[in-house]
């Protein structure tokens, strides 16, 4: 079913069920967002992608990645209200990851360039400030794409982190990478050294599965993980053992 | 247990236990065992009455009753004799024996134990006298002095299940109307028309619908909704079986605090005697429609009282509130069409069904008629559970029913609506409390909780406190509401320990906005209402701390000092219990604070019977 409504006074069509925020970028309205990737559930935990929604005659600040498009709303994706709150936000952020590249450039955007709310250097304990911005993208990636859920939030108000169960290790994550591909802060830490793969951030080391030609191919539960997802035959990945 | 197979049966029934009563001419003694009255000793109180009417010989002239909670917890274990309405206060198992011989032996009056005017002396027997009852309009709570609570014929004798049965009579279109027009709102603290929302969910397409009854009571200091699980479960019962009914469905559920082990204990007893009653389960009074209640405990998460966060909690999920741009009235628990309400909601609506919605409109104003409950707390000198009428102005609240502010000291702030709320000033104290009005006034009615305040609490640190509770309690999702609330509560300690500019208060500001405007649930939206009420009506005190790094009130510790002024007779008994023994002084001296090794405990000032210890 089509649904017509305007963004910025211009008349849009979209699919019911279709996000604000995918209809808008369709159309080439930029909307800054840190929290939603198409690829998994819409989540509204960044509070970047703030828009202006008016809904029989009430508007409403509202985020718009977990908006779904309804018939007749009209969207306002920036004015100097939305600009203003857009900034406060990117400067709460900022405060939390001071070094990671896609904030301070967003937050700079928005005229932002050092945080008033950042308690000064060395006051605050340093895994706090790892740059993770819990926007839960690795948490939904997980779960909806890889279809593993090793990680998950943990605590709840200011305590809140990511991370595996009772912030252990994940003991069932097979190191494949996609949070940290996925991650809007590069916090989470990807490497591979000395025939191992890393997740530093989780915590998690699995030795690599070599190719033919000596090549490192992935840890062994990753591969594991495809064939059953993909339904391969067991020595897929094994015509040439491992070195 | 009588099964009533029919309408008819329960009306017959009630009629029968109210001629048996009538018969029988037994006196009834009402002890209050509310959680606050057991808290003193409340079933040692029951014990002795148990124990003293039987060596009196009057078991059968005696109908004891352990009840729900009778409002006025300062002054517990509250005894009340409905007849008459006689209370008593401050009822220990040592004063009962006076009592049975005074009240039950010789059918008088046990004079001690009444009440008194505090200026005059004169007695104040029964509720009529009393001015903390005598002003309040006890729609719901009267019940709790009737019955007890999980006594199934109790509750049929006052007039229990009749809504029940009248909606079962006139059928659902006819309950919605009668809602409607009554306009019943939200008691939880959105206050939102019920019957409108009754009608959306009745209107959703699903196969399946829910009802839900919201008990995850969790502002501090607040306990109107458990007072009602523990006093008069079947109230909420029939609220909910009411509802069913009417919109639909089959299956409900009760979300309530495992904290409130006694709300719980006789919640899953009057669920069990209904079952067994036939009204509620399969074939609910012969009808054809069935219906159950599951109870759900919560883990305590202060947040798991936002509805959409409950829901998750029910399905198993962590409690994380998710957008409501459609509505849970049309897709809420497990995705179908779900009717959440709070307790003292659904026990109001078997009245509105009994009586009509005319009645109910009589009372309370127009845009919010009926009566609310208010859990009365902090500096007032009657402590305890009032319920008034809609439109009350907060005066009456807390100086009529509160009896005004302990000390005789000057009254500051009200804090209406629990963490969420705001504060207002003294100015503000003949504003009538309804939902639009304190909405106005840059506060909210939230779900009736009620801070009264004096003039040696600092409302910069009153906010603090607000937001410590909420940087706690935020579920952490959002940015807004979990770093907003955090770098708040930095602020605003930065204002109450003197480091804080003129500059912090704009931030705060402008930090507030964002944390309003961009935050997901209702926790977030309305976390700045007790920063931004203190900002607009205390600001003086704000700038106090900021530029003259002073806390008028002698609270914030980074800013006060302690002396000892010429008051002082040298009785050594501050200098004995200072904890850093920084006193000196010798007998019949002013004693002297060593200023750099006081911690601020206000010990000594606490334990000074001279007035000689002074704040700056």
């Amino acid at each position: 079913m089509t649904v017509k409504f305007t963004i910025n006074g211009v008349p849009v069509e979209a699919e019911q069920g279709e996000s604000v925020i995918e209809v808008a970028r369709r159309y080439g309205f930029e909307i800054p967002s840190l929290c939603h990737h198409h690829a998994v559930t819409p989540y509204g935990a960044c509070r970047v992608c703030l828009v202006e929604i008016t809904k029989g005659g009430r508007k409403k600040m509202t985020t718009c990645c977990n908006y779904e498009v309804q018939e007749g709303i009209e969207v306002i994706t920036d004015n100097e209200d939305i600009h203003r709150n857009r900034a406060t936000v990117l400067e709460l952020l900022l405060a939390e990851a001071p070094k990671a590249e896609a904030i301070v450039k967003l937050a700079a955007e928005y005229g932002v360039t050092h945080s008033r709310y950042a308690l000064p250097e060395g006051s605050e304990p340093t895994e706090e400030r790892d740059g993770c911005i819990l926007c839960g993208l690795c948490v939904r990636v997980c779960e909806e794409v890889v279809e593993v859920s090793a990680l998950s939030f943990n605590a709840r108000g200011d305590k809140r982190n990511v991370g595996g169960p009772y912030m252990d290790t994940p003991q069932n994550c097979i190191a494949c990478g996609a949070c940290a591909w996925a991650c809007p802060t590069n916090c989470i830490g990807f490497e591979e050294k000395d025939g191992m793969r890393i997740l530093k951030k989780w915590n998690r080391e699995l030795p690599l599965e070599y190719t033919e030609a000596g090549q490192p191919l992935a840890p062994r539960f990753q591969l594991r993980h495809f064939i059953e997802k993909a339904n391969l035959p067991k020595d897929f990945y094994k015509k040439g053992g491992p070195r | 247990m009588t099964k009533f197979t029919s309408v008819e049966a329960l009306h017959s029934h009630r009629e029968a236990l109210l001629a048996t009563k009538k018969d029988e001419n037994k006196k009834t003694v009402s002890v209050c065992a509310g959680t606050g009255c057991k808290a003193v000793g409340a079933d040692l109180v029951v014990e002795a009455f148990k124990a003293e009417i039987a060596k009196n010989g009057l078991e059968n002239a005696v109908h004891l009753k352990a009840t729900g909670c009778l409002g006025l917890c300062e002054k517990g274990t509250l005894v009340m004799m409905p007849a008459d309405q006689t209370v008593y206060h401050s009822i220990t198992p040592k004063k009962v024996p006076t009592i049975v011989e005074q009240a039950l032996v010789q059918d008088g009056r046990a004079d001690d134990f009444l009440f008194a005017d505090p200026e005059t002396g004169a007695k104040q027997p029964t509720m009529n006298d009393i001015p903390f009852y005598a002003s309040q309009k006890r729609l719901l709570l009267d019940k709790n002095t009737l019955i007890d609570p999980i006594c199934l014929d109790d509750y049929i004798s006052v007039g229990g299940y009749k809504g029940l049965a009248k909606a079962l009579e006139i059928g659902p279109d006819k309950v919605i109307d009668e809602m409607k027009k009554a306009t019943l709102r939200g008691r939880g603290g959105g206050g939102f028309p019920a019957g409108r929302k009754w009608e959306t969910c009745r209107n959703a397409p699903s196969d399946k619908r829910y009802v839900i009854c919201n008990a995850d009571e969790g502002d501090p200091g607040a306990f109107m909704d458990a007072s009602l699980l523990e006093g008069q479960p079947h109230s909420v019962i029939e609220g909910m079986i009411i509802g069913a009914y009417t919109i639909g469905s089959d299956e409900g559920y009760v979300y309530v605090r495992h904290e409130y082990p006694l709300a719980v204990e006789r919640l899953t007893k009057a669920l069990e005697q209904v079952r067994a009653s036939g009204l509620l389960g399969e074939n609910i009074l012969g009808t054809g429609f069935n219906f159950d209640i599951k109870i759900n405990k919560g883990g305590g998460a202060f947040v798991c009282g936002e509805s959409t966060a409950l829901m998750a909690s029910i399905e198993g999920r962590v409690g994380e509130p998710r957008a409501k741009h459609i509505h849970t009235v049309v897709a809420g628990l497990n995705d179908k069409p779900t009717n959440l309400n709070n307790v003292e909601t659904w026990a109001t609506v078997p009245l509105i069904v009994e009586h009509g919605a005319d009645w109910f409109t009589q009372m309370g104003t127009k845009g919010s008629p009926g009566t609310k409950i208010f859990s009365l707390v902090g500096k007032v000198n009657n402590t305890g559970l009032v319920e008034a009428e809609m439109g009350a102005t907060l005066r009456q609240i807390i100086f009529d029913m509160g009896g005004g502010i302990r000390g005789g000291r000057p009254f500051k702030a009200v804090q209406t609506g629990g963490p969420s709320g705001g504060c207002l000033p003294a100015d503000k104290l003949d504003v009538p409390v309804d939902f639009d009005t304190l909405w106005n006034e840059g506060s909210m009615m939230g779900s009736g909780g009620m801070v009264a305040m004096d003039d040696q609490t600092c409302m910069v640190d009153v906010a603090r406190y607000f937001l410590d509770f909420l940087k706690f309690e935020s579920c952490g999702k959002c940015t807004t509401c979990r770093e907003g609330i955090r770098r708040l509560h930095q602020l605003v300690s930065d204002v109450a320990e003197g480091r804080a500019t003129e500059e912090t208060l704009d931030l705060i500001e402008t930090l507030a906005e964002t944390v309003e405007k961009g935050s997901l649930c209702a926790l977030g939206t309305s976390a700045v209402n007790p920063v931004l009420s203190t900002l607009k009506y205390f600001r003086e005190e704000y700038l106090a701390h900021v530029r003259d790094k002073k806390c008028p009130a002698g609270v914030c510790k980074e800013l006060i000092t302690y002396h000892i002024n010429e008051n002082c007779t040298g009785c050594l008994i501050c200098k004995r219990r200072c904890p850093e023994q920084c006193i000196a002084g010798e007998n019949k001296q002013i004693h002297v604070i060593d200023t750099s090794k006081c911690t601020k405990c206000g010990i000594c000032k606490d334990v000074c019977k001279f007035d000689a210890v002074e704040i700056y």
